[in-house]
């Protein structure tokens, strides 16, 4: 069976950056998929726990009724399984490594920062968290000039893995300097960044996943109001 | 040796992180210079070489640095010496799972292991109910890596969770015999346990291993700084 018979679909949330990686790089390879909504807040559905035992967590693929969890395992098998160009990991191993390395920077130290952002219990703790937000922003800034050598991306002319797991959190950095009124992402500061920005965001592959930087306010309240225990926001 | 093809490995005698990528290397038949790190005093180029997080282990090839995670430089090494032996398979759903069962083990399965090492009392318990539900979570991963639940290992063989795996609970025994408590049971986690088992006896492997003693002289000095030291590795 071709691999454009099996069907392909996406367990996610509207939400979720991490949902996002799989459908920028599904859309990358130009790959049909079915898109089902996980509805966060009513409990997990049993698609979920059973094809997400260990985390329960989505990001799920399913490529037939085969179940691939985690986000940048799910972009790496996306790439290896529709292998043509364009590529998602770079071709050499120094340069996959290196986009790999940033890739869990941000997954394990970058983004828990922003999350501390929100929910921070004091204002030491919050400025210790917009601290390592800011640092690790001047360290991606870096990270781009040596990455991109020139060129728009990351990943070179065209997005690729690096550009992906850090772009996906672009909707929820915006909602963090609009709740906390902070500049984090600035032209000033980190220039490169911030014109990738908005390439990144207005990329074909990108922009109809992306989804809408007020949206994601709003429901950003919601959360913050329901993990500090009070009744939400009427929306 | 020239700067051609130049291998270096910056790690530390009794880090899990710095021996799975020795033991790679070893494997591979990959010639390298092991340069031993004084965790007190880090040298210099480790400095230079992993600025962001300053910890061993790092590889560096060709004077180029591959730094954080090892799962990272692991991966990085099947990719750049590509002979027989294989860390990851090549169907990418297979792929799929080493990287999943990998990440499980590293971030998950060990991060919580350290909390066992470094607490005491009723942190330690907690710790401890977490590891061995998360064993069993892996016990049930593996029945599918290891269908006739006989794993039968030789150095022709090994790969990426071969190594993660043994590298985080090899040494079970020396944890053991220093905390007085069972991690790898065999009885609720017999295909772990046999798992671990059949790694330790490879040739390759043993000489590899620090002696017994060694480890547990290690382990109960790390118990008394060990804020420091997991900062370090």
């Amino acid at each position: 069976m071709a691999e454009s018979d099996v069907k392909v679909k996406v367990l996610g949330s509207w939400s979720s950056p991490f949902v996002m990686r799989a459908m920028i790089a599904l859309n990358i390879k130009s790959v049909n998929y079915e898109y089902l909504e996980e509805r966060l807040w009513v409990g997990k559905s049993e698609l979920l726990l059973k094809s997400n035992p260990v985390h329960k967590k989505i990001p799920v693929l399913f490529h037939g009724d085969k179940p691939i969890c985690e986000s940048l395992i799910i972009v790496q098998y996306i790439d290896e399984v529709w292998s043509s160009t364009p590529s998602i990991l770079p071709s050499d191993p120094h340069e996959r490594a290196t986009a790999r390395f940033w890739a869990a920077y941000l997954d394990e130290k970058w983004f828990p920062s922003m999350r501390t952002i929100a929910i921070a219990q004091g204002e030491d703790a919050r400025k210790a968290a917009i601290a390592q937000l800011e640092e690790g922003l001047v360290l991606l800034e870096e990270a781009f000039g040596k990455c991109s050598k020139g060129k728009p991306f990351f990943g070179g002319d065209q997005i690729g893995y690096l550009d992906i797991a850090f772009g996906c959190f672009l909707g929820w950095l915006r909602v963090t300097e609009k709740m906390s009124g902070i500049n984090l992402l600035g032209e000033a500061k980190t220039p490169a960044l911030f014109k990738w920005a908005h390439r990144f965001c207005s990329d074909a592959y990108v922009k109809d996943v992306m989804p809408e930087t007020e949206k994601l306010a709003e429901f950003g309240k919601m959360i913050m109001a329901k993990m500090r225990g009070v009744a939400p926001p009427k929306s | 040796m020239g700067e051609e093809n130049k291998v270096i490995l910056h790690g530390m005698w009794a880090s899990p992180f710095s021996k799975r990528v020795e033991l790679a290397l070893r494997l591979k038949g990959v010639p390298f210079e092991y340069k031993e790190e004084d965790l007190r005093n880090k040298s210099s180029q480790l400095l230079h070489y992993n600025p962001v997080y300053k910890k061993v282990t790092v590889l560096v090839h060709n004077g180029r640095p591959i730094a954080e995670s090892s799962l990272i430089i692991l991966e990085y090494i099947d990719e750049t010496w590509k002979n027989s032996l294989q860390l990851l398979p090549e169907d990418p759903y297979k792929r799929a799972k080493v990287r999943f069962w990998t990440s499980f083990i590293e971030q998950q399965l060990f991060q919580t292991m350290i909390t066992v090492i470094k607490t005491d009392g009723e942190a330690q318990e907690k710790a401890i109910k977490e590891v061995l539900e998360k064993l069993e979570m892996l016990e049930e991963g593996m029945k599918e890596f290891f269908p006739d639940r006989n794993p039968s290992i030789d150095s022709e063989n090994l790969g990426l969770l071969d190594l993660v795996f043994f590298s985080s609970f090899g040494l079970h025994k020396v944890r053991e015999e220093v905390l007085g408590i069972q991690i790898i049971d065999p009885e609720k986690t017999p295909l772990l346990f046999s798992w671990v088992k059949a790694i330790n006896q490879l040739p390759l492997v043993k000489e590899l291993t620090p002696p017994h003693d060694k480890l547990v002289a290690f382990l109960k000095f790390i118990r008394e700084c060990s804020q420091v030291f997991f900062n370090l590795v």
